[in-house]
């Protein structure tokens, strides 16, 4: 336990850790000191004024060392100035005044300057109804400007910094709570003030502009409406919008999100998303999200999403009624039994992929992951134990990053990596190619692509990796899928299993998963497993598709379909792999239906139904469980929340999780989301649930695998996957924000590559006779073509390649 | 590019730094840049972020900073009249006036030759040589002191026939 | 009296190295490094009295004593910023007197345990920077500068460092920001400078003037120098005298000089013979002194000068005579502070623009006493918010001058003459 000192606030008694903060210590305690500049998240900076209160400090007898006595209580001396409780910390004996008029006057007159130069515009602005400068000057601040309003000075009120934030000039109160999140939080110091004095304003001068995936956060920490994101930005009032608690779907961080929703005239009267904000978690992403996150949900609300069963009939696939295609898959999959495949991917929820693992248990088929990534298995043993948390790692804990570009894969993942490594954790990043995780690293190692298994296993034999990975107090090791496909991936996993594996049940030890979906960890615990071969297993069979697309993410796939004997396919869209389906079904988003989703960390975490489902589609549990109905086979159907007690009942890790346990929270710090409104908006306060953490499953033996290298000569190149965080998902593209963050397909070489095939930046080649625009980066290594997941290059494993001029 | 263009300099700003705070050179850097262009462009911006290792978006934050780096083109030599206090009570902002009327530009203005830009600055620490200023070119800060209207009127001159030679 | 800073108006070669040894030029810096223990030379300065020349007036060696040991490297910052309006004293010391200076910089570099100091001057000060560069290579040839310095295990460099137009970096925070490649703005104090300065280290930031002092005082002891000028304020000041005043100029003369003798006796009077209407005695930042026999006689030390309700500070003395109307004089401040204003604190940066649109609306035709009286308040209104001095100088000849000369803000006088 730190040192705690006791001081008095108000007359009320407080007793906090040495080094707290005074700001924090009266929040503690119930007091709102206001504040415009600071944030609990970062370096206090004093800038604003707004929380100068009035400190007195009892007088020390100079020859004794102790406090000199006044009626029986220590003499206390007051300042000639008032201070900035947000940057002084607390001492033995304060005795602070945030009420005294001294203060009072203070925190109004501040508030007056501050309005001098602010529009006043609240009936239109964004923030008003959540904005801290509101709330504050309704608040403490006197009725009456003595500045005459009609001679304030104007500035541009629609000034886009890039194409996803946009400034308000006039509403800024110069704090730097944007400058200073993406220069001490995101690291990405893409924004700064721009002249001084009154002329203070903020630029970027990036290209793109604010280029950084976490420009949203800026939104949300801005304590006036001066930034607003494009998604909003005139889009609602605060005070009309509705919260539902929900986890981001898009990466397996499973960032703790609320949709604010409303029902509008602009969507013809239904219920829309109208933005969604983190919620804290502060074992998971604390109060940040990635934009990819706050900008992708569109897809939920999609024009072209499936909403009526379809039957193919004469080759062409036309609308049905449940009752009829259900009986039609039912009819399908009793004939095949056995023969039945069903092959789900990690988009779904853990309920979801419990009732298709019983139906294919039932039918004694197979129940497919969908997936590029191995090692699950491993992770369900050898995983994060409870209590682990990124926020409490430091010094005497190593972090192993390899084969994942995490600012990619997973953004908050690296942030939450970077400020351990901050903080004095040793993070050691081993890939094949330059990440932006390394700038925060103590020890790169770079390895040739195929190497990944055979580098981590020698990671001991090194000299100070060696010494750091074996003396570490601590040890989480984080391996992803750059460059890598199943077999290759699974290799590395268990390389990476067999670091930790004495570490397994210490809090901040243990294996992580890059999944490249958000409940892939829950698939993998319930004993659903990647296919080797995707082609061999349709083959012949009766194939139950739910929320994936092969024949889309691999066009050689279509013929492989065209080989089974019956296709169903449960989708939000009409894929490629819908379009060839005998039977496709309408399944709910997420932001329809409740559920829960099992993260990288292996915590299970519950989503709430945002909007109302659309009238014929239904949530794929309750598909699954219709169709096992017709089978004469009994699923849980009717609610998410049933489906989870079976689920705890049939998975040791899973064990006393249930949807109220789930639902429970405890008291997070910082304290966001009250009445002071000081820390940004109001959907940030976490209420429905934190989440559970799973228990370990018994350890597997780690299996000894060995890889094939790919080592191509000189006519070849290496060909080799990788994951960009804005890809050609359609859980991405259907957001229009940020088709330009996409791009264009392209193979990603070394500019001396390039230069040996005589092609340049946007030119064509064809890679294995597949063709697409190139594009330079200098990070990739020699001979080797990166082709970005997704993005329609055949490829789910690293290959040896013929890269051409197109 | 700055650094093919002024290896030596580079070298001998960055000797004056501990190796691990090159941002410190960011100064030093913008002022050799200005050399060239009599103002900051963009592309140098971007070349000096690429030295340091720093966003160009910090490089720009000290441009909008210190009033000696300029965003924008201006004439050759920016003379820079101080009207502060002291030398205001020493009729500086007459002799300004002056200066303007003689050149028939307005404060802030160039010469339509593209040579002399006027502008009224704040104290220069010449306070008991007013009135005075400061010619602000690629060589350099130069200061003139104890100057009337019809010295500066020969200094424009001549620096006017210097200003054509350079070029 | 010979001049002890200004001593290349004795001396007009001072500024060459040869004539400078033959004038017994780093002799102090040799006894400290060869004779002293850092500790003795902290002591010496500490019993001197010698105080900052920047303004402040904190106890040099004071400061000196706060640098801990259990932190390194140290680092010296000379200030030679000189912004405030009304102040050209360091200028001519660097141009005339270059080495003593520089001298002192070493000295005072050797008593903290630094091995780089770094000379801070304003981007404005180009040809200064160039010539103390100059110097510097000359020390270095000299061996007063390098490693191992006489023959003792001591080693030290001195780099100049050329800001680029802002008072704010004079603010000792503000311009170690500068240094380090970053905006002037100042920091939050506490930590000092002493603790946590140039890049997060120990650091001494110190004037050009009191630095000056420096060499003198190793040189002829503490003793003699606190038998100049007065108790409270020992040693001479470098008085930088401008505004209505015959002859302009920086004045060395032991502190406890009275404004009557400056005024008068050195600075030759006021242009015709117009009496002195006010005083401001430390530049633009001063409070306005009103010159009545009781201020003119007053000494000009620390503790005396405040009884005037003013400051010395740095001793920059601006006359204002009867033909100047305040108004315009605190128009001119405070399009000055507006200016300046780093941005980075509310009633700072707020404050200043306000009052400047006060007081243009007061120039032109609306001096109601409802408007000067808002000035006022807007003013007082700043005071003790500020992150830094800076905000609480820009109120000072506002406050005051509306206080004490209210008839200039009268209705009639608004726009009367001036300049």
């Amino acid at each position: 336990m730190a040192n705690m000192v006791s001081l008095t606030i108000d007359g009320q008694a407080v007793s906090v850790p040495a080094e707290t903060l005074l700001v924090n210590a009266a929040k503690k305690v119930g007091i709102d000191i206001p504040v415009f500049c600071y944030h609990p998240k970062m370096e206090p900076v004093g800038m604003c004024r707004q929380c100068l209160v009035e400190i007195g400090r009892p007088v020390m007898d100079r020859a004794t060392g102790q406090p000199v006595m006044e009626d029986g209580k220590p003499k206390i001396s007051f300042g000639p100035k008032l201070e900035t409780a947000c940057t002084t910390p607390v001492s033995e004996g304060m005795l602070v005044l945030t009420q005294s008029d001294k203060a009072k006057a203070s925190q109004k007159e501040i508030l007056e300057f501050l309005l001098t130069s602010h529009p006043l515009d609240c009936p239109v602005c964004d923030k008003g109804g959540e904005c801290p400068l509101q709330n504050l000057t309704m608040a403490h601040a006197s009725p009456q400007s003595r500045y005459i309003y009609d001679e304030k000075s104007h500035a541009a009120k629609h000034v886009p910094l890039g194409d996803l934030i946009w400034l308000d000039r006039e509403r800024c109160i110069q704090c730097a709570r944007c400058i200073r999140f993406q220069e001490e939080i995101a690291g990405e110091p893409v924004l700064a003030f721009y002249q001084r004095a009154r002329a203070t304003d903020i630029i970027t001068n990036s290209e793109p502009g604010f280029d950084s995936v976490f420009s949203g956060n800026t939104t949300d920490i801005c304590p006036v409406g001066a930034l607003t994101t494009a998604d909003f930005r005139f889009g609602a009032r605060p005070w009309e919008l509705k919260a539902a608690a929900s986890i981001c779907a898009q990466c397996p961080v499973g960032c703790n999100v609320t949709f604010n929703t409303r029902r509008e005239a602009m969507s013809d009267g239904k219920v829309a998303i109208k933005r969604v904000m983190p919620r804290q978690n502060e074992t998971v992403n604390e109060i940040w999200m990635c934009d990819k996150g706050r900008f992708a949900y569109h897809y939920t609300e999609d024009a072209n999403r499936l909403v009526k069963p379809m039957i193919r009939k004469d080759g062409t696939l036309v609308a049905a009624s449940w009752t009829e295609s259900l009986q039609a898959v039912s009819k399908a999959l009793s004939a095949a039994k056995k023969d039945t495949v069903i092959l789900a991917s990690g988009r779904l929820s853990n309920e979801d992929l419990f009732n298709l693992k019983q139906l294919a248990d039932h039918l004694g088929g197979e129940a497919l992951l969908y997936t590029h990534m191995g090692g699950g298995d491993l992770t369900s043993s050898y995983g994060v134990s409870a209590d682990t948390n990124f926020s409490d790692i430091r010094q005497g804990t190593t972090i192993l990053v390899v084969a994942s570009d995490l600012y990619n894969e997973a953004p908050v993942w690296f942030l939450r990596v970077k400020q351990a490594a901050e903080r004095g954790a040793t993070l050691i990043v081993a890939n094949a190619r330059e990440t932006k995780l390394e700038r925060y690293s103590k020890f790169v190692v770079r390895y040739s692509y195929g190497d990944e298994a055979e580098t981590v296993s020698a990671l001991l034999k090194k000299d100070k990796i060696g010494e750091t990975l074996s003396t570490a107090e601590n040890l989480v090791v984080l391996y992803g899928s750059d460059g890598l496909g199943l077999d290759g991936s699974s290799a590395l996993a268990a390389a990476c299993a067999d670091l930790v594996k004495g570490r397994a049940s210490k809090p901040n030890n243990g294996l992580i998963g890059v999944w490249p979906r958000a409940n892939d960890q829950g698939a993998w615990e319930q004993g659903l497993r990647p296919a080797t071969d995707l082609a061999k297993a349709f083959h012949d069979k009766a194939v139950y598709i739910l929320a994936a697309d092969p024949v889309g993410d691999d066009s050689n796939l279509q013929e492989a379909l065209k080989g089974a004997k019956f296709v169903a396919v449960q989708e939000l869209f009409l894929t490629a792999t819908a379009q060839l389906a005998d039977v496709v079904l309408p399944a709910q988003a997420y932001t329809e239906r409740e559920g829960s989703f099992t993260s990288g960390e292996r915590r299970a975490q519950r989503f709430y139904p945002a909007v109302p489902p659309h009238p014929e589609t239904r949530a794929d549990f309750a598909i699954t469980a219709s169709i096992a109905k017709e089978l004469g086979f009994e699923l849980e159907a009717s609610s998410a929340s049933l489906v989870m007690e079976r689920l705890a009942a049939s998975f040791k890790a899973f064990a006393g999780v249930s949807y109220r346990k789930l639902a429970e929270t405890s008291e997070q710090w910082p304290i966001v989301g009250r009445r002071d409104l000081y820390y940004g908006g109001t959907t940030y306060e976490n209420k429905q649930g934190l989440g559970v953490h799973l228990a370990l499953n018994t350890p597997l033996p780690i299996p000894s695998v060995s890889v094939k290298f790919l080592r191509p000569d000189e006519d070849h190149w290496l060909a080799v996957p990788v994951t960009r965080l804005y890809d050609c998902g359609i859980t991405v593209t259907t957001s229009e924000l940020l088709r330009t963050h996409i791009g264009a397909a392209a193979v990603i070489l070394h500019p001396d590559t390039a230069a040996k095939l005589g092609v340049a930046a946007g030119e064509q080649v064809k890679v294995n006779g597949f063709q697409a625009e190139v594009r330079l980066d200098g990070t990739v290594p020699a001979s080797v073509a990166l082709l970005p997941r997704s993005m329609g290059f055949p490829i789910d494993a690293p290959a040896v390649a013929v890269v051409k001029k197109a | 590019m700055l650094a093919e263009k002024y290896p030596e300099e580079i070298k001998k700003i960055f000797a004056k730094y501990p190796p691990e705070q090159k941002r410190s050179a960011v100064m030093p850097l913008l002022y050799l840049a200005q050399r060239d262009e009599g103002y900051i462009t963009k592309s140098a911006l971007e070349d000096i972020a690429g030295i340091l290792d720093i966003t160009s978006t910090d490089v720009a934050e000290i441009v909008g900073f210190y009033t000696l780096y300029h965003d924008k083109q201006a004439g050759k030599y920016r003379m820079q009249v101080c009207t502060d206090l002291s030398c205001a009570l020493r009729g500086a902002d007459k002799f300004l006036e002056e200066l303007c009327g003689n050149l028939g530009v307005k404060v802030g203005e160039t010469t339509s030759d593209g040579m002399i830009t006027i502008e009224a600055v704040m104290c220069l620490a010449g306070c008991d040589k007013a009135p005075m200023f400061q010619v602000q070119s690629s060589q350099g800060i130069e200061y003139h002191e104890n100057m009337t209207v019809d010295k500066t009127m020969e200094l424009i001159a001549a620096l006017r026939k210097s200003g054509r030679e350079v070029k | 009296m010979a001049h002890l800073l200004l001593r290349h108006r004795d001396i007009p070669d001072i500024g060459r190295l040869d004539v400078y040894k033959k004038n017994g030029g780093f002799e102090a810096f040799k006894k400290a490094v060869t004779g002293m223990q850092p500790q003795e030379v902290i002591d010496v300065i500490k019993s001197s009295g010698l105080r900052g020349r920047g303004g402040a007036g904190f106890p040099t060696g004071v400061k000196w004593s706060f640098i801990p040991n259990s932190i390194w490297p140290h680092y010296v910052v000379a200030n030679a910023d000189e912004s405030e309006p009304g102040t050209f004293k360091d200028r001519e010391i660097m141009e005339g007197n270059p080495f003593q200076f520089l001298e002192g910089v070493a000295i005072t570099a050797y008593a903290t345990g630094a091995n780089a100091a770094y000379v801070y001057l304003r981007g404005e000060f180009w040809t200064v920077a160039a010539l103390l560069d100059e110097k510097i290579a000359e020390m270095k040839k000299g061996a007063f500068l390098g490693d191992k310095l006489f023959g003792s295990d001591y080693s030290l460099r001195i780099f100049t460092h050329l800001g680029a137009g802002a008072y704010i970096c004079g603010e000792e925070t503000a311009l170690l920001e500068s240094i380090e490649g970053k905006r002037g703005q100042p920091r939050i104090r506490p930590p000092f400078p002493a603790i946590y300065g140039l890049y997060g280290k120990p650091t001494v930031v110190n004037n050009v003037e009191t630095l000056t002092n420096v060499p003198l005082i190793i040189d002829q002891g503490a003793d003699w120098f606190k038998s100049l000028g007065t108790a409270d304020s020992p040693g001479v000041k470098i008085f930088s005298l401008s505004g209505r005043i015959n002859k302009p100029g920086n004045y060395e003369l032991p502190f406890g000089t009275t404004f009557r003798q400056l005024i008068y006796q050195h600075g030759g009077g006021v242009p015709d013979n117009r009496p002195v209407k006010a005083i401001m005695a430390a530049g633009a930042s001063s409070t306005m002194i009103v010159a009545d026999d009781k201020a003119l006689d007053t000494p000009m030390d620390y503790a005396s000068v405040r009884t005037l309700g003013a400051d010395l500070g740095s001793a920059s003395v601006i006359v204002i005579d009867d033909t100047v109307s305040l108004e315009w004089i605190i128009s001119k401040t405070i399009h000055f502070f507006t200016h300046e204003s780093c941005g980075k604190c509310t009633p700072c940066r707020e404050g200043t623009f306000w009052m400047m649109h006060l007081i243009e609306h007061i120039e032109h035709g609306n001096a109601t006493k409802e408007n000067v009286e808002l000035l006022h308040s807007v003013a007082k209104q700043m005071q003790n918010k500020c992150l830094c001095p800076l905000g609480e100088f820009a109120t000072m000849a506002v406050t005051t001058a509306i206080e004490r000369f209210p008839a200039d803000f009268a209705p009639s006088e608004v726009g009367g003459s001036h300049g």
